[in-house]
């Protein structure tokens, strides 16, 4: 019963409206990016959820991995003088 | 959700940290414990792996096969209005199902072999969806109490420990309250009709109570994966928790319709503040569940057959599309040629 071959995955990135991001929403299956745009359309747009729709074939993301996460994120940690709340500012002194 | 791509990353880049299982199995349930959500690609045990892709595939399949009791009715819908929104449901329920395969395929499965699954019999899905649509009023009990008790077994899994699966379970919690209220407004509508018009509302919910009452499993002492889910956060209250709940919510909401629940054992118990009921048939649950139910094989049949009259259109899209990249890289060819 099996069909010649899955079709390809792409994910789905939503814009819900303009001036916002596009944020991923879930992926369909579809023979080329047409038609992933098509099913996106039909699967996460029923209810005005968007405006706009990025689709991108899963197999092209580049993602990290996990077990970096401590090299890779780690080292922001103890960087806390790159917010603004580190520095002590009187609070006579206005607008800063 | 990121699959087959970062699954080909991962081996790439191997790194096989040397920690044994039991130190990995510990790490894990302290990030379980810590409230934490597991990713895709993040380690998870086997055993955590398989009962995820067997509970997302049948609530998957349940999503599907979901369309058919209510499908029979779309051609019968009572009014062009009702006929939009039956149509708007049956739509969303399809559409469930795909965001649920979607999160299922996270898990390195394939959708194709899941359906496969199905189509071949060897998947379970919800008993409800054996049991057959006899008259309108059945469209309204559906909505009513099967959405209702599949909305009080989602709530909670929209906290789920699996992030993909988390996320699915939040737009479909969004989607089904429409279900639910849809349904209640056909049952009110009936309710207040003609003395015939009640009597259908009345067998609808006959029909339907106990079916729904099954939907939330067996009871605690029968339920074979349920402490181990709760450990892992999958599931965070027990099937006889959610299924008294069910009972209490909607207790008042057939007293309203002016329909009798039925079940001679229901009464208010003002010590615990819950409604008692009557013991369920678990001999009809599992025959169900055995494939014995009223509709198992006209599901069964119905889904084939869905399957193999879409072949042609699958065929015809992938051979489209095969020849419109063909085309492109003939041209790119030709303008190479050219410059």
């Amino acid at each position: 019963m099996s069909d010649a071959r899955e079709w390809p995955l792409y994910e789905i990135f939503i814009r819900s409206r303009g001036g916002l991001d596009h944020k991923h929403v879930g992926s369909v299956h579809a023979v080329d990016a047409r038609m992933a745009i098509q099913h996106a359309r039909d699967l996460y747009t029923r209810r005005q959820e968007g405006v706009s729709i990025w689709a991108v074939k899963s197999s092209d993301i580049v993602a990290s991995d996990p077990n970096d996460a401590d090299v890779l994120f780690e080292p922001a940690r103890d960087k806390i003088y790159r917010h603004p709340t580190f520095y002590n500012i009187p609070p006579e002194v206005k607008t800063l | 959700m990121y699959t087959q791509a970062l699954d080909q990353l991962s081996k790439e880049h191997e790194h096989t940290p040397q920690i044994d299982e039991g130190e990995l199995n510990a790490r894990f349930q302290q990030r379980i414990d810590n409230e934490e959500r597991i990713e895709p690609k993040d380690w998870m045990p086997d055993a955590y792996r398989l009962t995820l892709i067997r509970q997302i595939s049948q609530h998957a399949h349940s999503e599907v096969v979901g369309m058919l009791p209510e499908g029979n009715w779309i051609t019968r819908a009572p009014t062009l209005k009702r006929k939009a929104i039956l149509i708007a449901k049956v739509q969303d329920e399809g559409g469930h199902g795909a965001y649920l395969y979607s999160a299922a395929e996270t898990l390195g499965v394939s959708r194709e072999h899941l359906i496969g699954q199905l189509l071949a019999g060897s998947a379970k899905y919800s008993s409800i969806f054996n049991y057959p649509t006899l008259t309108w009023a059945d469209v309204g009990a559906i909505g009513w109490l099967v959405d209702g008790a599949a909305i009080m077994n989602q709530i909670p899994l929209c906290r789920c420990s699996y992030g993909p699966y988390a996320r699915a379970m939040v737009r479909i919690c969004k989607e089904e309250s429409f279900h639910q209220r849809q349904g209640y407004e056909i049952m009110i509508t009936l309710a207040r009709g003609t003395p015939e018009q009640k009597r259908m509302a009345q067998e609808a919910l006959n029909r339907w109570w106990w079916p729904a009452l099954m939907m939330f499993g067996p009871s605690d002492a029968d339920s074979k994966h349920s402490a181990q889910s709760m450990r892992w956060k999958i599931k965070r209250f027990s099937n006889d928790e959610l299924r008294q709940k069910f009972v209490d919510f909607t207790v008042p909401q057939a007293e309203y319709l002016g329909l009798t629940i039925p079940d001679p054992d229901l009464r208010w118990d003002e010590e615990t503040q819950h409604y008692r009921f009557g013991e369920i048939n678990w001999t009809e649950f599992q025959e169900v569940l055995k494939g014995n139910g009223p509709c198992n094989r006209d599901r069964m049949a119905a889904r084939r057959r869905a399957h193999e009259e879409g072949r042609w259109v699958r065929e015809a899209a992938q051979a489209y599309a095969e020849k419109q990249r063909k085309r492109a890289a003939d041209n790119s060819l030709k303008v190479e040629v050219v410059s």
